[in-house]
């Protein structure tokens, strides 16, 4: 499912981006490629939201949460 | 050990964005640095040096980066600078509290092979988060030495000294590639500097990628970072491919590169990032001790305040509300005593003259020069403590907030959120707006943000509007009047900033993507740092163009001088008749400054506009003016003053409204400030655009770009105002 679909304190696993290779090695630097442990830490279901990864806080657009896939 | 090397030791400081690496770099140079752009590029250049003993340290501030990829400019700068300029040390600043994430950008670091010093910064941060980590094992097993360190207190800043020294000293002697993990002695620490004496370790990506590695590195010609380009050329990496000159290599490398990909479950990039990160978590095993439960730190409780939904945005126009004003009004007394100082200056100056004097000297010096060197200093103020609240913001991590809760408003027109605060500032001076655009990580984004900036009114044109409204409005027209120049200027700002995106600069949108960094107190160090080389920065490079226009435009408006015998156009004193006039002839010092104007280069360029602003409804007077007023646009109420021969004039003046109002309806006097709002900036913000976009081409396409649109926007209001019958006095 689109990670757009996990709501406020959700954990999942990512397992796959939907996009070019940059937006996929800016993610990969970032912490976020496939098997990587997130938790949704804001999502009021507009607008950008916030998920933690490796210990650090990410904010992340909502067009481009709806290409990252989680289970 | 015993060897000596060069005094002077070239650093280069790399790190994630956050990591606290300015911090670092602040606190080992202090104020002796200077900023720059890298040629070419809006990435910013940071160069500075630090004295210990009789060795000197050339240090360099690379640019934030998560990784070496070729995708973004910020991360090309910087490996480029690693790979050409062989700095003599990296010191590559790593956020203790975020080890893993951070040790990303490490395992690039260590393939570029230049001699590394890791600083493991914020450890107080870690420590409070309940994180141990053995400096001494990290170092030991990362085969680089490995320095402690709390930036924003200055702890550890002697330690890592010493490691880059040492370091150095120990690679003077030592050239050659990088050992094997395995060779690397046991890591020996002495005092806080935990020191590894094998050589840095090599990331191992796994029989089955290492064989493709080296297959490639055997047909990549001889010369530096062949196995660093291999690695490159495995995650097809465009840059490198790019410089594949041999012919025949280049296809059987892309062909190696390319089975290799198919051959894998993913893509080359992701596999060669997650074998990165295996890398890393073998690195930390042992070394890294983290907490069994992810807490909610202190950062996330004030997140969930000022990113509500519904109470972030009031929270965020609160505080701009809140620094503006402060801003403003500590920076417009200051701005006031410069004003004054300047004018007691050129008092003083003129009083060396007989009064009346018309020795051009005089108005060289005081109109040209004095006037000049003013205009510079006098936006002094205002950058300086807006700079000081934007490194507020940004030194707490609020500015990443900001951006966060303004996207959603700014991404309809195609901005980045951080966006809206360089426009916010636009309210009160182009210049340092545009200065702050370096918040910007995205160049698109910048350049955008940078040629709609002039658009939100400024407190210059203010003087124009407050001339001109009380002219041709009533009071209570006064308000609306005003409210529709500036609801024009902020309405064209964002149609303008999405016709951009849409059309010059169109292509995909810039993920928005950001880390929140946690809240930090910055130190009082820093943030005056930052504040002095942004200051000595604008006077050094946006100032010396000022200077150099403002007395070229003086020039331009009183040469060349009218002959004694030069008949004044018919008409041209609009108080008495139209009986031709002589300029000897004139008594009044008020209509013989009108005549000189009319005959310098200013005047006759403002004549010969004439036809092309008349469909605006405008005359050469307001051509003149104009033109007169491209220095600073305040400078429109004097040459309008020039022109209508009343003297001295302000925004106050009675006598010039009265003019005004003989020869104007209301609606080309609101054409008048329309104009005046949109069309070509001062010439201090063509100065910092060229300095910040990088280039002079984007001042002049914002200078024409702008006045373009002016005509339009003038054209479009006018005749539709003729037409709704609003051309009557």
């Amino acid at each position: 499912m689109p990670l757009t679909m996990l709501s406020e304190g959700g954990k999942a696993i990512l397992r796959s981006i939907e996009g070019g290779r940059q937006l996929r090695s800016r993610l990969a630097a970032l912490g976020l490629l496939p098997g990587a442990e997130l938790e949704v830490i804001q999502n009021s279901g507009q607008g950008p939201f916030v998920i933690a990864v490796k210990g650090s806080r990410i904010v992340i657009g909502r067009g481009m949460a709806s290409r990252i896939a989680v289970e | 050990m015993t060897r000596t090397l060069d005094k002077t030791i070239t650093v280069a400081v790399a790190g994630n964005p956050n990591s606290g690496k300015t911090t670092i770099f602040n606190s080992l140079t202090g104020a002796r640095q200077h900023v720059g752009n890298y040629p070419g590029v809006t990435v910013e250049w940071k160069k500075g040096t630090c004295k210990r003993g009789d060795v000197k340290l050339d240090l360099v501030d690379l640019p934030g980066t998560y990784s070496l990829t070729a995708f973004s400019e910020e991360e090309l700068v910087a490996r480029d600078y690693l790979l050409n300029a062989a700095p003599d040390v990296v010191v590559n600043v790593v956020d203790a509290s975020n080890l893993e994430r951070n040790l990303f950008l490490t395992t690039e670091l260590l393939e570029i092979g230049r001699p590394l010093v890791i600083v493991l910064n914020m450890t107080d941060v870690a420590h409070d988060r309940g994180l141990r980590i053995d400096t001494a094992r990290l170092a030991e097993k990362l085969g680089v030495p490995v320095v402690p360190a709390i930036g924003n207190r200055g702890v550890g800043m002697d330690d890592l000294v010493e490691a880059v020294m040492q370091v150095a000293i120990s690679n003077a002697s030592l050239p050659g590639p990088a050992r094997v993990c395995g060779e690397s002695g046991p890591g020996p620490s002495t005092l806080a500097i935990v020191e590894s004496r094998g050589g840095p370790t090599r990331v191992n990506y796994g029989h089955q990628v290492e064989k493709v590695i080296s297959e490639i590195e055997d047909l990549l010609p001889e010369g530096e970072h062949r196995r660093w380009r291999a690695i490159k050329l495995v995650s097809q990496d465009d840059k490198v491919v790019e410089g594949l000159a041999v012919p025949g290599t280049r296809e059987a490398i892309t062909g190696l590169a390319a089975s290799f990909a198919a051959e894998s479950n993913d893509e080359p990039d992701i596999l060669m990032a997650r074998l990165r990160y295996e890398f890393i978590a073998d690195i930390c095993q042992g070394v890294c001790r983290v907490p069994a439960i992810a807490q909610t730190t202190v950062s996330d409780r004030i997140d969930r305040v000022v990113m509500h939904p519904v109470w972030g945005v009031p929270i965020f126009l609160g505080l701009m509300y809140f620094a503006f004003t402060l801003t403003f009004s500590l920076g417009n007394p200051l701005m006031n005593l410069i004003d004054s100082g300047f004018g007691y200056l050129a008092g003083f100056m003129s009083g060396l003259w007989s009064p009346g004097s018309t020795s051009p000297l005089k108005s060289l010096i005081v109109d040209g020069i004095i006037g000049g060197v003013g205009g510079v200093v006098i936006f002094l103020p205002n950058i300086v403590l807006l700079f000081m609240a934007i490194a507020i913001l940004e030194g707490t991590g609020y500015m990443a907030r900001a951006a966060f809760v303004m996207d959603r408003f700014m991404s309809k027109v195609g901005l980045h959120g951080k966006s809206f605060i360089p426009l916010l500032i636009g309210f009160g001076c182009t210049v340092p707006a545009i200065m702050a655009t370096r918040t910007l990580e995205s160049r698109r984004d910048r350049l955008i943000t940078m040629m709609v900036l002039p658009l939100m009114s400024c407190g210059a044109r203010l003087p124009i509007y407050a001339l001109m409204i009380p002219a041709f409005f009533p009071a209570r027209m006064q308000g609306p009047a005003l409210w529709a120049i500036y609801v024009t200027g902020i309405i064209l700002a964002l149609g303008g900033a999405y016709v951009l995106r849409s059309t010059l600069f169109r292509g995909e949108n810039t993920p928005f993507l950001m880390e929140l960094p946690p809240y930090r107190m910055p130190t009082a160090a820093s943030l005056l740092v930052q504040m002095w080389t942004r200051a000595w920065l604008y006077v050094k490079k946006a100032g010396t163009v000022i200077l150099g226009a403002s007395i070229l435009l003086w020039f331009l408006t009183f040469y060349p001088k009218p002959p004694a015998d030069y008949i004044l156009p018919a008409g041209f004193d609009n108080t008495t008749s139209d009986s031709a006039m002589v300029f000897s002839e004139i008594t009044d010092p008020n209509l013989a400054r009108s005549a000189e104007l009319s005959y310098s280069v200013t005047g006759r360029v403002g004549r010969m506009l004439e036809p092309l602003i008349k469909p605006l409804g405008f005359d050469w007077r307001i051509g003149t003016a104009l033109v007169g007023a491209i220095p600073a646009k305040e400078l429109f109420v004097a040459q309008m003053g020039i022109v209508f021969a009343v003297g001295e004039a302000d925004e106050t003046s009675d006598q010039l409204r009265a003019q005004l109002r003989d020869r104007y309806t209301p609606l080309i006097g609101f054409c008048i400030m329309l104009f005046a709002l949109i069309a070509t900036p001062c010439i201090a913000t063509f100065a910092i655009t060229r300095q910040e976009a990088g280039s002079i081409k984007w001042a002049f396409a914002q200078s024409f770009g702008l006045t373009a649109l002016a005509w339009i926007v003038t054209f479009l209001v006018y005749r539709g105002g003729l037409l709704a019958g609003l051309g009557g006095g």
